[in-house]
């Protein structure tokens, strides 16, 4: 494997058994994610977006095949060991956001630092630096529910970025906002992506949020459709 | 930021329901103290009883007298050390509401077999001197204001004197204390022959006796010979240690054990299952939070961890408050007029009461604590 794929998915098979039913979601599904890449993952509802990204995530397993991150294999991990794995290599987005409402924006974006061995100083200017990159520093100490849906989002942004993960996972990131937010949070994707070479993986039913990344990939029927689409 | 304060602020997040849940808690154990003080009250009398001590009763029942002859007979026994004979005397001071315990005894003998009750030598000396002497509980003369040197009638509503009178003068000569705190003070002592000389009926008769033996290996064949010595006469007696006749005091007015552990298990079950289900609700609304913790890498141990948190903090904090109040309750009672008994909530209660707040808090949490370790992050987003 290359130095320079940071992700590599062979052979992966994807399959739920449901009442009788077996139901397979992917067939011998081979990727690769490079390191810098901004992959955007379009496709129909039950095309398998989700639960790629959900193995992408490790929070699911595949039936068989490889998933390799980082030259280390995914798939064997312990459910115990996919959590501490989780907490110091994937950084999560989600469509609502998901932050602790009883928590203000600088303790939700301190939360993944709870896995660390950081000490409460190194913690909190982990947590003004993040919230200084969404440009939310002056709303540190508001809650979830004084703030506005695309400050919420910017606000899981920074929880994402915090403990400076390998990759960043986004499952429809803009699919609550209006399209003037929509567009800020890309942006910021974007900035990270550039400008500080972070890889991230983006779930879009949006065409025009894909636009945002480097390429897009198609599935349909738990297949990549079209093998790659520069943007 | 660290898991205590995701705990504490899980916690507080529904302040009303919080509230709710703690005060059904403070409320289950402010109970559970309170009855369980007044269980160990009543079971000081059994717990502080002397071994070496016996009761002999007329056999009839305990309300019917004893000839005083009687005493000597006793006192003559084989392994009997000591003879106190007591006599009831139906005492109240001013309102005939409110009784006095107060009893008829022989000074020197009861000094000697009651060595319970603390005072100086000189007091003690005063009264066996002085016929009209009486000796009041710590407790009783702080009730009524006493202090030794007051003078203060007492009546009887049984007795009468020789003239009608049903009152008669004492000279307080001490006030006791008591060897144990949960010793009784409430009561009052004072000469038989006193009484006996001025009483218009019931002379020479005594109400009954307590005997001090040797060895309390000894105790049943001492009840054994008073038994026997007054086998067939007129006035047939029953003898039993005094941690028995306590007891059985007790007892007449129902299992008092049972009823107040009746309650005190009713109590508690209710309190389990409105925490249970109150734990198990907020977690249940949480189950997309505990899943994006997942997400982020929180172990599901350590989550679990958190969750029984919760609930043992519900536990000892609705527990502790509920312990502190009960003290308060038997601090006010003991500062009012009302003659109550004296309720300790001591260590031993405070233990057991933080035992079975763990439990609780253990058991109410248990269930939710369960779901939250199994909670499958996938399951978790799509069940919400």
């Amino acid at each position: 494997m290359s130095d320079d794929v940071l992700y590599k998915l062979t052979n992966v098979t994807k399959s739920f058994v449901k009442g009788k039913e077996k139901i397979t979601v992917f067939d011998n599904l081979n990727m690769e994610i490079e390191r810098g890449d901004f992959l955007a993952i379009m496709g129909p509802s039950g095309s398998g977006k989700t639960t790629l990204l959900n193995m992408l995530g490790g929070v699911d397993q595949p039936t068989s095949g490889e998933v390799t991150f980082d030259g280390g294999r995914v798939d064997t991990l312990s459910e115990g060991q996919l959590a501490g794995w989780r907490a110091n290599n994937i950084g999560f987005i989600f469509q609502f956001y998901n932050l602790m409402p009883m928590l203000n924006a600088a303790r939700n974006v301190e939360l993944p630092l709870l896995l660390t061995k950081l000490k409460s100083k190194e913690r909190k200017r982990n947590v003004a630096a993040a919230l200084e990159l969404v440009s939310l520093a002056d709303r540190a100490g508001h809650k979830p529910g004084e703030m506005s849906g695309g400050q919420q989002q910017r606000v899981a942004i920074a929880r994402a970025l915090v403990s400076d993960p390998k990759l960043l996972l986004c499952d429809e990131p803009t699919g609550d906002l209006d399209r003037e937010t929509a567009d800020e949070i890309l942006g910021i994707l974007q900035l990270l992506n550039t400008k500080f070479n972070k890889t991230i993986v983006m779930v879009t039913h949006d065409p025009r949020a894909a636009e945002f990344a480097k390429r897009t990939l198609h599935l349909d029927k738990g297949e990549f459709v079209e093998k790659e689409l520069v943007t | 930021m660290s898991d205590l304060y995701l705990v504490f602020k899980n916690l507080t997040r529904a302040k009303l329901r919080l509230f709710l849940t703690l005060f059904a808690t403070f409320i289950a154990f402010m109970v559970y103290a309170l009855l369980t003080a007044f269980q160990s009250f009543l079971n000081s009398g059994v717990d502080l009883a002397a071994d070496d001590r016996l009761v002999v009763l007329n056999k009839i029942n305990f309300t019917q007298p004893l000839p005083i002859a009687y005493v000597n007979r006793v006192r003559a026994l084989e392994n009997v050390i000591d003879v106190v004979h007591l006599n009831w005397f139906g005492g109240y001071y001013q309102d005939p509401q409110k009784m006095v315990v107060t009893m008829a005894v022989d000074p020197e003998s009861f000094l000697r077999v009651f060595n319970e009750y603390v005072m100086p030598e000189t007091e003690k000396a005063a009264w066996v001197k002085n016929r009209q002497g009486l000796i009041v509980g710590k407790k009783a003369a702080e009730l009524y204001g006493w202090q030794v040197g007051d003078r203060i009638p007492l009546n009887s509503n049984i007795f009468s004197q020789t003239d009608g009178r049903t009152d008669w003068d004492f000279d307080i000569v001490s006030i006791y204390t008591g060897e144990d705190e949960q010793t009784d003070t409430t009561s009052l002592y004072f000469h038989y022959d006193y009484f006996n000389e001025t009483q218009s009926f019931g002379r020479g008769m005594i109400g009954w006796m307590g005997v001090r033996t040797d060895d309390p290996g000894n105790n049943e064949k001492v009840i054994s010979s008073i038994d026997s010595l007054f086998q067939n006469t007129q006035y047939e007696t029953e003898s039993m240690p005094e941690a028995v006749f306590n007891k059985a005091f007790i007892e007449q007015i129902g299992n008092i054990g049972l009823i107040i552990s009746s309650v005190v298990l009713a109590a508690f079950f209710i309190i389990l299952v409105i925490v249970g289900n109150s734990m198990v609700l907020a977690i249940r609304e949480r189950t997309r939070e505990i899943g994006v913790m997942k997400t982020l890498g929180f172990r599901s141990p350590r989550i679990f961890r958190m969750v029984l948190a919760e609930s043992l903090l519900i536990a000892l904090i609705g527990g502790l408050l509920g312990l502190a109040a009960a003290r308060g309750i038997i601090y006010m009672l003991s500062q009012s007029s009302t003659p109550i008994p004296t309720l300790i909530i001591d260590q031993s209660i405070v233990l057991k009461a933080v035992g079975i707040m763990i439990v609780m808090g253990l058991v109410t949490g248990i269930i939710p604590a369960i779901n939250a370790l199994r909670l499958n992050i996938i399951t978790s987003f799509s069940r919400t």
